[in-house]
C-alpha cells in the first residue's frame, strides 16, 4: 500500500446520483438499426478512409488508416455493407459535421480473422504500431492515443504508473461496473502498461464511494501475482483529473504548462484503456465497442456495452427514458454537454448518456453580476482566481487572462457549481480560450502574408535590376555595333553628317536600338502566341471565345509576355 | 430548448441567500442595541431600508436594469442596515435618507451597480455624513437615558426638539475629549469609574452590542460565508496597536479590550471589512487589508479628529485594495517552488 | 529684492531641467519610429489597399504621422480599431467601410484566360500559374483583399466565405436570457 495520501485544494461534493445506475450488470446493446462511424475520434491526425460506398465489411474490419504519430486506426463495429463515406452530425456542442463512415449492419456481426499478439517476439515499438492499428486511444473523456504514451521521457524514469478508476464525475458509474465484471483483463491491460513503461510502482486510484469494485481489482491484483497497489482515495470531485490523482496518490503537482506527465516521471491511463488494450494484445479484438452508461430521467438505468457509431437516440431507448426527457447531456452533468442534435453516434470517449428533463435539471437562475465572494476562487482545484479570469474574459482583455494562467484551466466546471451569481464562469474561460488560439492563428497568418508581400517587393526590385543591368549591357554591345558601322560609314559619308551622328551620345543611340529591337521582338511574340487548348473545341467554347476576344479588343488589352515591362506595375494598388 | 451549459447540478447558493444571512448575522447585535440603547434604532433600520429599495427601484429603472431579480438580491437591505447601525439612533430621519441615497445611488450604482463599487458603499455614506454633518453625527443619546419610545421616534420625525440631553458623544469620544482637556493630568483608570458612561469593560450597554456584533460574525465564519482572515487580521492589528502604546503609558490609553468593544470594531471586523465587492480576494491580501484597516481605525480614532475611525480606515484600505490584489496573488497549482 | 530673487530661482530651475531635458532627448534617442511597427504589427498584414494606402506599412506610418484616422481598416474589424485606439489613446470610431466576413477569392477554372494579370496584382503572391497556364488560387494564403477582382478580363474570380468547420470553430461569448424564456421574451440581456 502507498505510504500516505495527498490532498489537492478545492474541490466540490455533488451529489453523486451513482446507484441509480450500478445496480445491474452490463447488458449488452443489441445491433443498432445502422452505424455512423466517425473517422476522427481522437486528439491527433484523422485517419484516411480505407473503403467506400458499396463495400462490404466485416466486424473488426479496419476502416480508416491513422495518419502520423498521433492517430489512431478506426474499425468497423459490426459486418454488414458500407453505405456511404459522407459528411455526417458528430457528437459535438458545436452541431458540426465531419467525415463518418456509415455501415448498415448484415446481422451476422460476423469477425474478421483476428488473433493475439506474439508478445514475445515484438518490440516496444513493434506493441505501439500494435495499439494504433487496433485504435486503442484513451477512453477517460480526451481520447489520446495510447502508444504516444508509452513512452518514457528519456533522462527521466518513469516512477508511477497511475490506473484512473476514481470515475470523479456524478452519475458515472461504466468504469465502477467494468472494474467489478472484468477486473482479470484489466490488471492484464495493466501489465503490458508496465511491461512497456517499467515504473517503479504501478498504483490504481479507485474512489472510495466504489467498494465492490476495490475488492474486485485487489482479488484479480492477487490472483494475476502482480505487485500493483489497489488504492481507495477519498471522494472529492475532480479527484478523476489526471492532475488531481497525480497529486493525490504520489504528491507531485504537474504544471498546466507541462505537456506530458511522463516529464515527471508519472503516467496515467483510464482503466478502461486498460482493458481496451489487453482485448487487443491478448485477443486481438480492435476498439470497436465500450462500455456506456445509461442514466438520468430513465427508468432503467444502467450500463451497457455498446457498439462506436450507435446513434444516440436508438441507444437511450434501451434505459427506456421517461416521456419528459428533452435532451441527452453527452459525459456527465459537471463537464458534459446537451448534444444538439441526437442522431449524433457516440463515439470512443463516450463514456455516459444522461436524459435530461426539467425535473431532474432545474433551469438555472440568470446569471447575476459577480460580487468577487471567491467561493469559486476557494474551489477551484488548480488554485486560480476563477473570478479574475471571469472579469478579464468579459472585458476581452485576453492578454490578461493569460496571466492569470487560463491555460491551466481544466473546465471541471467547480467555479460554476459554487457561485452564488449563478455565472456560467466556464464558458467565459472557453470563449477566451478559443478567442486567444483564433488569434494567434491569424497573426500567425498575417505574419506570413507580410513576409510574401515583402519578398514580392524584393522580388520585383531585383527584376527590375536585372532588367535595367541587360539592358545596359545590351546598350554597350550595340554602342560598340553602331560605333563601329558608323565608322565604317563615316569613310564615305560626307564630313557634314560625322559630327550629327558622332555627337549623339552613343550609349543613348544603343539605347534606343535596344528598345526598338525589343518591342519588335514583342509583337513578333504576340503575333506567334496561341492559345494551346484551342483544338476540338466545342461551338459554345468556340462563342465565348471569340466574344472574349472582341471584348479585349474593345478594352484595348493585350495579353502581355512574363517578364511584364515595369510601366504595368503602377496600375496595381487601385 | 435552449442549450444551457454544464455543470448541470448546482449547489443551492444565491446572491440573496448570502444577503439573507448576513441580515440574520446582525440579528443578536441589533437586539442588544434595541434592548440597551433603545428601539429607536428599530425606526431608523426601517427608514433605511425603505429609502434603500426605493432608491434602488429608481437607478435600476433609470440604467435599464430588470428590477425584479436585482431588488430580490438583498444587497441594498444589508447596506441600509449597516448605515442605521453606524448612524447614531436618533439622527434626524433626514440624515439616514441622506446617507442611505448617497450610499445606493452614488457609491453603488453610479459606479456600476451590485458587483461594482470600489468602495463600501455604507461606509462612503458615514464619511459624507460625518464631514458634511459633523454636529448631528456626534449627538449620541447618553446611555443612561430612557426615552419613552415614543419620544424617541419624535425626535426622530424631528417632531421634538433635540434637547441637550441628547448630546452625549460616544463612550470613544468621551473618552478622547476628556483626555485632551486634561493633557495628561488625568488617569484612564479615573475615567473608567464614570459608571454613567461606561460599562464593564467598554461603553456602558455598547459593550454588549459589540459582543452581540461578534456572535452574528462568529457564526458567519462557522457558515463559510467569511473567511477568518480579514476579521482576524483587523482584530489583531487594533489589538497590537492599542496593546502596545497602552503597554507604554497606560494612563494615556485605553486597553485593547476596550478599543475592541468600542465603537465599531467589532461591527466593522465581520460585517464592513468581510465585503467582498470592496475589499481583498486573496488569502494573503486580506490578511494585509485587516490588519491595515485596524491599524488605521485605531490611529484615526486615538490621534485623529474623529470619534471613531473605523469609516475612513475602510475606506482607504479599499484604495489600496486592488494593488494588494495584484501583489498577493496565490501560486497556482504546480506552480510552487519555482519562479512562475 | 524677493521678487527679482524668485524669478532668479525659477529661471535656474527651467535652465537646469531644460538642459537636462535636452541631454535626454539626445543621449536616449531611439533610432526609427518603434511606434511604426507597433501599430504594423495590429494591422491585419492584407497589403489591400482598402484603407487608400498601397499597403499596411504605409497605412501605419500615416497613422503615426497622425495624418489619417484609425478607422479605415475593414479587414482588421471594429477590434482593430478598438486596438489601434488603446495604443495611440485615440477615439474609437465606426469603421468607414462595412466590415465583411472572412473570405478567400477563387478562379473559375473555365474561364480563366491565363492571361497572369492576377498575379500580378496579388500583393502577397497568393496565385499560381504562368503566362497561358491555368491560374489557381492557393487558399490557405489568400488574405481576402479582393485586389485580383479588378484586373481579371474575364471576371472569373469570384470571393467565397471561409465556411465554419470543426477546425476553425469557436465558441461564442456566452449569452444569458435573464427571463425565462416562457415569461418576457424581450428582456434578452447579452451578459
Amino acid at each position: 500500500m502507498l505510504a500516505k495520501l495527498f490532498k489537492f485544494y478545492g474541490g466540490v461534493k455533488p451529489p453523486s446520483n451513482k446507484t441509480l445506475s450500478n445496480q445491474q450488470p452490463i447488458r449488452p446493446a443489441p445491433l443498432p438499426s445502422c452505424l455512423v462511424v466517425p473517422l476522427h475520434q481522437h486528439i491527433g491526425g484523422t485517419p484516411r478512409p480505407l473503403v467506400q460506398a458499396g463495400d462490404p465489411v466485416l466486424k473488426g474490419q479496419k476502416i480508416g488508416e491513422a495518419d502520423g504519430w498521433i492517430s489512431a486506426a478506426v474499425h468497423a463495429p459490426t459486418s454488414g455493407t458500407v453505405v456511404e463515406v459522407a459528411m455526417h452530425v458528430r457528437p459535438h456542442v458545436s452541431g458540426l459535421e465531419s467525415l463518418c463512415v456509415v455501415i448498415e449492419p448484415d446481422g451476422k456481426d460476423e469477425w474478421i480473422a483476428h488473433g493475439p499478439a506474439d508478445r514475445a517476439a515484438m518490440s516496444p515499438a513493434d506493441i505501439c504500431q500494435f495499439l494504433q492499428e487496433h485504435g486503442i486511444v484513451g477512453l477517460g473523456g480526451a481520447g489520446f492515443p495510447t502508444h504516444g504514451k508509452l513512452k518514457a521521457t528519456p533522462g527521466v524514469p518513469m516512477a508511477e504508473l497511475i490506473i484512473n478508476a476514481a470515475e470523479c464525475e456524478p452519475y458515472i458509474t461504466c468504469d465502477d461496473l467494468l472494474m467489478r465484471e472484468r477486473a482479470d483483463d484489466v490488471v492484464r491491460g495493466i501489465a503490458v502498461f508496465r511491461d512497456m513503461l517499467q515504473p517503479t510502482q504501478v498504483i490504481i486510484g479507485v474512489e472510495d464511494n466504489k467498494p465492490e469494485a476495490i475488492a474486485a481489482m485487489q482479488k484479480a491484483v492477487e490472483a494475476q501475482g502482480e505487485a500493483f497497489a489497489v488504492v481507495p482515495v477519498p471522494t472529492l470531485y475532480p479527484a478523476g483529473g489526471a492532475k488531481q490523482l497525480i497529486r493525490v496518490l504520489t504528491g507531485k503537482e504537474v504544471p498546466g504548462a507541462m505537456r506530458s506527465t511522463a516529464d515527471m516521471g508519472v503516467q496515467v491511463f483510464n482503466v478502461g484503456t486498460a482493458y481496451a488494450a489487453w482485448r487487443a494484445i491478448g485477443h486481438g479484438e480492435p476498439l470497436i465497442s465500450r462500455i456506456v452508461t445509461l442514466t438520468g430521467n430513465v427508468r432503467g438505468a444502467g450500463n451497457v456495452e455498446a457498439l462506436i457509431g450507435t446513434p444516440m437516440d436508438e441507444l437511450l431507448q434501451l434505459a427506456e427514458p421517461n416521456p419528459d426527457t428533452d435532451g441527452i447531456i453527452m459525459g456527465g452533468p459537471m463537464m458534459g454537454f446537451l448534444v444538439p442534435n441526437e442522431h449524433a453516434p457516440i463515439v470512443k470517449t463516450s463514456n455516459c448518456l444522461i436524459a435530461h428533463s426539467e425535473r431532474l435539471f432545474p433551469p438555472k437562475a440568470p446569471e447575476m453580476p459577480c460580487i468577487r465572494c471567491g467561493a469559486c476562487a476557494r474551489a477551484c482545484p488548480h488554485e486560480l482566481q476563477p473570478f479574475e479570469l471571469y472579469w478579464h474574459a468579459r472585458a476581452k482583455d485576453f492578454g490578461k487572462t493569460q496571466q492569470y494562467h487560463i491555460f491551466d484551466c481544466i473546465e471541471c466546471g467547480c467555479c460554476s457549481f459554487v457561485c452564488p451569481s449563478r455565472i456560467p464562469l466556464v464558458q467565459y474561460f472557453r470563449f477566451a480560450k478559443s478567442e486567444i488560439w483564433a488569434r494567434e492563428k491569424e497573426k500567425k497568418a498575417a505574419d506570413e502574408a507580410k513576409q510574401r508581400f515583402e519578398f514580392k517587393q524584393f522580388r520585383e526590385e531585383r527584376e527590375k535590376a536585372e532588367k535595367a543591368e541587360k539592358l545596359a549591357k545590351a546598350a554597350a554591345a550595340q554602342a560598340a555595333k553602331k560605333a563601329a558601322e558608323a565608322a565604317a560609314a563615316a569613310s564615305e559619308a560626307p564630313a557634314t553628317e560625322q559630327p550629327a551622328e558622332a555627337a549623339l551620345d552613343p550609349a543613348e543611340a544603343a539605347k534606343k536600338a535596344a528598345i526598338a529591337a525589343a518591342m519588335a521582338r514583342a509583337k513578333a511574340q504576340r503575333e506567334a502566341a496561341q492559345p494551346k487548348n484551342t483544338d476540338e473545341l466545342t461551338p459554345e467554347q468556340a462563342r465565348e471565345m471569340a466574344e472574349i476576344e472582341a471584348r479585349r479588343q474593345q478594352a484595348g488589352i493585350v495579353p502581355e509576355p512574363a517578364d511584364a515591362q515595369p510601366a504595368t506595375t503602377e496600375t496595381k494598388p487601385e | 430548448m435552449m442549450f444551457a451549459p454544464a455543470p448541470y447540478l448546482l449547489k443551492d447558493a444565491s446572491v440573496s441567500r448570502v444577503m439573507t444571512m448576513v441580515c440574520l448575522a446582525l440579528i443578536p447585535g441589533i437586539t442588544a442595541y434595541a434592548w440597551l440603547v433603545g428601539p429607536a434604532i428599530l425606526v431608523q433600520l426601517v427608514i433605511a431600508s425603505f429609502t434603500a429599495i426605493a432608491a434602488e427601484a429608481v437607478m435600476l429603472k433609470l440604467r435599464g436594469k430588470p428590477l425584479a431579480m436585482f431588488l430580490s438580491d438583498g444587497s441594498a437591505i444589508v447596506t441600509a442596515w449597516l448605515i442605521a447601525l453606524t448612524f447614531p439612533p436618533l439622527a434626524p430621519w433626514w440624515l439616514v435618507v441622506t446617507g442611505t441615497l448617497f450610499a445606493i445611488v452614488i457609491a453603488k450604482h453610479l459606479y456600476g451597480g451590485l458587483g461594482q463599487n470600489p468602495f463600501n458603499p455604507a461606509m462612503v455614506a458615514f464619511a459624507a455624513c460625518i464631514v458634511s454633518f459633523p454636529a448631528l453625527m456626534s449627538q449620541w443619546p447618553s446611555v443612561g437615558l430612557q426615552m419613552p419610545f415614543l419620544d424617541q421616534l419624535n425626535v426622530i420625525l424631528g417632531l421634538a426638539p433635540r434637547v441637550d440631553a441628547l448630546s452625549g458623544a460616544t463612550p470613544l469620544d468621551a473618552m478622547k475629549t476628556a483626555l485632551k482637556l486634561a493633557e495628561g493630568q488625568v488617569d484612564i483608570a479615573h475615567l473608567l469609574a464614570n459608571q454613567d458612561i461606561y460599562g464593564n469593560f467598554a461603553g456602558r450597554g455598547w459593550e454588549w452590542v459589540a459582543i452581540g456584533y461578534l456572535l452574528g460574525g462568529l457564526w458567519l465564519w462557522q457558515r463559510k460565508l467569511i473567511t477568518w482572515h480579514a476579521p482576524l487580521a483587523f482584530i489583531g492589528g487594533m489589538v497590537l496597536i492599542s496593546g502596545a502604546l497602552w503597554l507604554y503609558q497606560p494612563a494615556s490609553f485605553a486597553n485593547p479590550l476596550f478599543h475592541l468593544l468600542s465603537g465599531g470594531t467589532l461591527l466593522g471586523a465581520f460585517f464592513i471589512i468581510t465585503d467582498p465587492v470592496s475589499g481583498c480576494t486573496t488569502p494573503r491580501g486580506k490578511l494585509i487589508f485587516g490588519f491595515c484597516a485596524g491599524l488605521l481605525a485605531y490611529i484615526i480614532r486615538v490621534f485623529g479628529g474623529f470619534p471613531d475611525g473605523v469609516a475612513f480606515a475602510v475606506l482607504l484600505m479599499n484604495l489600496s485594495a486592488p494593488l494588494i490584489d495584484q501583489l498577493t496573488q496565490p501560486r497556482i497549482f504546480g506552480m510552487k517552488g519555482k519562479q512562475s | 529684492m524677493d521678487i527679482l530673487l524668485a524669478i532668479a530661482i525659477m529661471a535656474l530651475g527651467a535652465v537646469v531641467l531644460g538642459a537636462a531635458l535636452g541631454f535626454a532627448s539626445i543621449k536616449f534617442k531611439v533610432e526609427g519610429d518603434p511606434l511604426v511597427e507597433k501599430i504594423d504589427a495590429i494591422l491585419p498584414q492584407t497589403q489591400c489597399g482598402q484603407c487608400g494606402f498601397p499597403g499596411c506599412k504605409p497605412y501605419a506610418e500615416a497613422i503615426a504621422k497622425g495624418e489619417v484616422d484609425i478607422n479605415l481598416c475593414p479587414p482588421g474589424g471594429m477590434e482593430g480599431v478598438q486596438r489601434l485606439a488603446d495604443l495611440l489613446g485615440r477615439e474609437v470610431k465606426p469603421l468607414e467601410a462595412e466590415e465583411k466576413p472572412k473570405q478567400v477569392a477563387r478562379i473559375d477554372e473555365n474561364t480563366c484566360i491565363g492571361c497572369t494579370l492576377c498575379i500580378q496584382a496579388c500583393p502577397v503572391d497568393a496565385i499560381v500559374g504562368a503566362a497561358k497556364q491555368m491560374h489557381t488560387i492557393i487558399a490557405l494564403q489568400c488574405t481576402g483583399c479582393e485586389l485580383c477582382l479588378p484586373p481579371c478580363p474575364v471576371e472569373c474570380i469570384h470571393m467565397e466565405v471561409i465556411p465554419e468547420t470543426l477546425e476553425n470553430w469557436k465558441w461564442k461569448y456566452p449569452v444569458v436570457a435573464i427571463q425565462p424564456v416562457a415569461a418576457r421574451p424581450s428582456a434578452k440581456e447579452a451578459a
